[in-house]
């Protein structure tokens, strides 16, 4: 019976694929990480595989969090080689690296982003914050009278009467996003230290530690949502609720300048000269983090990121400042480090 | 005959079978309530697939047109020279590309302000491709070629509808003075739509190239996993369920495999990603992001499907023709193989086509694996790398354009669904001539 014949020889075809896969090794650079950090990637990994003979990388998103986890599983052809990542990464992070041998990392530095709060174009007036107004709208717990007590606040004006009457409405990046702790250090913190709140709290018998811990924590009672996907999630969620206020990226609101509008924050308006600057308060510096140990493995790791950093990529007037990434004043020291594999 | 004297129009006694007495009112109403509720419950069935086909059809249309430009442009060997010498190439081609439109508005006359800011504005990423066709034919060299080259997302976006002069108010991508150079570009004929065979054909572009961005690559990634799942399900899993049908004596070892089969069937595809992940990139160190993980992951989560649907199969062939083949002397493995298995092959057919319709749509199991995120490789350079080199899947690259910040993307997103639903109406369709041309009634 043919059918038989057709079984064996199908399993002998994929049996031969499959070794024929394994005995091939991985010739293509395998990046995870930053969902931030993702749209600038993908267009060095477009440009690379135009400008080189090397194939395009492959770049997964999946948050700072998730990747930098993935970049430390281990040194080897079935892991990823570099990790994209909005913020720096953490001690912990390198101790599990080198638990599962991964020592050699090079730490890249592409650029500067700005983190927006914008709100429907055609929404409330939500035009000027202070990093207080952000904490006292979504704080777990607040200063009101002179006492910390559990977030009464229902609408804005009620603890800020310029702002609008409207109902609290927030979405801010999920833990998982390097953009979370940014947000939580710039403009949580920030807004805590400034309501008077964490003096309150350590006035309060708390340490400084704890009133810290404290400030970061977010109201669960639906006011403030945790967006874990991409930015076009939030946008999903600002289009719906014309109340809404959603945390986004510089070049994601430049993208989307006519369904959003951005409020300034302490009185800067967000663009790449105000982040370049330094004047806007909110911006972060944005990562590439590199396994020494697959440079001269894995084919095109190194020209990758000598690629990525070089003055026509990533330079003030390359295809990633043209986007909406904030270009590194130090971007010649960086290429240096790049170039000479220095690790962290 | 006197018995006919019974008056016609005599009244009626309860017991007779003309009159319509209150129970019988009863349950015929009952009925025409249950015929409404049916027709109601098709007609709002029918509702939502009109109103999720037009929604698909007019959110992806978009999608299968393009803006381009269309101009004759000469590239000197010295220029050819000069521009693979740097290091960003396709910038290169890219800057000597609008130098050259600029002269070539100029000589005719256009009256809208523009610089080379404004054209490079209102061109896409035109770099890769020129430079892809100079590398090909260097003999085009420093002769005139007639290129239609992808315009940006915003000035696509404009000839669609989509931009608008307010949309772009606040924006630096383009600006309101762009437009008048498109409209007179457009009324010179430079600028037109045409159909977008890139977006068939192509791979995948970075974020800030909309224009050339294609699912043709990923349709390639999706036909690779789907042979493999066919190669490895369909033989384990008819030889399974022949096995478990035909063969295997009832016991509790039996039951116990069918419940886990059946559970197994229900288990969330994410699930299967997760083992993948763990079993056959980790463990037996198979490449990230190649179709062949992808097809071995959607394998074990199809199996079940045609497993199920295969001894369903076989259970309808009647026994006659097994006591039958029997009674003349064939063999046990004589009698499935050539009465029972034939006559159940359009049942096993319909069943695997199915369930590989099902793994060609599904994203979840890809997450974890490496197929969803920038995969802009291409096509494969030969049938064997086809399963190895790394590439995306259909459902993967939609669910990665839905996440871009352009909006362009997000047509592009739709217009991958048409295709992708194009394909699965095409596998149902063939399930269906299959069960009608085949199907035996007994």
């Amino acid at each position: 019976m043919s059918f038989a014949k057709l079984t064996a020889s199908t399993l002998a075809i994929t049996a031969v694929s499959a070794s024929a896969a394994m005995a091939q090794s991985r010739d293509n650079v395998q990046v995870a990480g930053s969902s931030t950090v993702l749209p600038y990637a993908s267009i060095v990994a477009e440009a690379f595989g135009e400008n080189t003979d090397f194939p395009t990388p492959v770049v997964e998103s999946g948050g700072s969090s998730a990747g930098l986890k993935r970049f430390c599983e281990g040194v080897g052809e079935n892991t990823i080689d570099i990790a994209n990542a909005s913020r720096a990464i953490r001690e912990s992070e390198i101790e599990t690296c080198a638990a599962n041998g991964v020592t050699d990392i090079i730490e890249v530095r592409i650029g500067y982003d700005g983190i927006v709060f914008a709100s429907q174009q055609d929404g409330p007036a939500f035009n000027e914050f202070v990093p207080s107004d952000i904490f006292n709208a979504i704080g777990a717990q607040v200063l009101v009278d002179g006492e910390i007590t559990e977030n009464p606040f229902n609408t804005w004006a009620e603890f800020n009467g310029d702002l609008p009457d409207v109902e609290i409405a927030m979405f801010i990046p999920g833990t998982k996003h390097g953009t979370r702790e940014v947000f939580e250090d710039k403009v949580l913190l920030e807004g805590c230290e400034a309501t008077g709140a964490m003096q309150a709290m350590m006035d309060g018998g708390m340490s400084e530690d704890d009133a810290e811990d404290a400030c970061l924590d977010v109201r669960q009672d639906g006011k403030s949502v945790d967006i874990d996907g991409d930015y076009t999630e939030t946008l999903a969620r600002i289009d719906a609720n014309p109340n809404g206020i959603g945390v986004f990226g510089l070049a994601f609101y430049e993208n989307n300048t006519d369904k959003l509008k951005v409020a300034t924050m302490s009185g800067v308006a967000p663009n790449t000269d105000s982040i370049a600057s330094g004047e806007y308060p909110v911006s972060r510096p944005l990562y590439f983090y590199i396994k020494k140990a697959h440079i001269g493995v894995i084919p095109g790791v190194k020209e990758f990121a000598q690629f990525f950093v070089a003055d026509e990529l990533a330079g003030p007037s390359g295809p990633l400042a043209n986007y909406g990434l904030v270009s590194d004043p130090e971007l010649s020291a960086i290429q240096e480090m790049v170039a000479n594999e220095e690790t962290m | 005959m006197t018995d006919t004297s019974l008056p016609q129009n005599a009244p009626r006694g309860s017991n007779s079978i003309l009159a319509t007495d209150a129970r019988t009112k009863k349950r015929n109403a009952a009925e025409k309530r249950f015929r409404a509720l049916g027709m109601g419950a098709i007609g709002i069935g029918l509702f939502f697939l009109i109103v999720l086909f037009t929604t698909i059809i007019r959110s992806g249309a978009p999608a299968f047109t393009r803006t381009v430009v269309d101009v004759q442009f000469t590239l000197t060997q010295a220029q050819y020279d000069e521009a693979e010498g740097t290091l960003f190439k396709t910038a290169a081609y890219a800057d000597l590309f609008i130098a050259q439109l600029g002269e070539i508005l100029a000589e005719q006359d256009v009256a809208a302000d523009f610089d080379a800011e404004s054209i490079e504005r209102t061109l896409g990423k035109v770099g890769g491709t020129l430079r892809e066709f100079y590398r090909a034919n260097e003999d085009q060299l420093d002769q005139p070629v007639n290129f239609s080259l992808a315009t940006s997302s915003r000035v696509d976006g404009y000839l669609k509808g989509r931009v608008t002069l307010e949309g772009i108010e606040d924006s630096r991508f383009l600006m309101a003075s762009d437009l008048d150079l498109v409209d007179e570009l457009q009324a010179a004929g430079v600028i037109k739509s045409e159909f977008n065979w890139p977006f068939i054909t192509g791979a995948d572009s970075g974020v800030d190239n909309p224009g050339g961005a294609g699912i043709g690559a990923s349709v390639v990634g999706s036909f690779f996993m789907m042979l493999v799942v066919l190669a490895l399900a369909l033989p384990i899993g008819v030889a399974a369920s022949i096995y478990l049908e035909e063969f295997a004596v009832q016991n509790r070892f039996t039951d116990l495999i069918e419940v886990n089969i059946s559970n197994l069937a229900a288990v969330p595809s994410i699930v299967f990603g997760i083992l993948g992940l763990a079993v056959f990139i980790q463990f037996a160190g198979l490449p990230q992001s190649a179709p062949l993980v992808g097809g071995l992951v959607l394998t074990l989560m199809t199996l079940p499907t045609i497993i199920i649907s295969t001894r369903a199969a076989l259970k309808a062939v009647p026994p006659s023709i097994r006591e039958a083949a029997l009674g003349v002397g064939a063999s046990k493995m004589q009698t499935v193989f050539h009465h029972v298995l034939p006559l159940a092959m359009p049942g096993i057919l319909t069943g695997t086509i199915i369930g590989l319709a099902q793994a060609l749509g599904e994203t979840a199991p890809l997450l974890l694996i490496g197929m969803v995120g920038f995969v802009a490789r291409g096509y494969p350079d030969g049938f064997l790398t086809g399963f190895t080199e790394a590439n995306s899947a259909m459902p993967a690259q939609i669910y990665t354009w839905a996440a871009r910040a352009d909006a362009a993307f997000y047509d592009k997103a739709w217009g991958g669904i048409i295709i992708l639903l194009i394909f699965l109406m095409f596998m149902n369709i063939l399930a269906v001539i299959l069960r009608r041309r085949f199907e035996r009634r007994w």
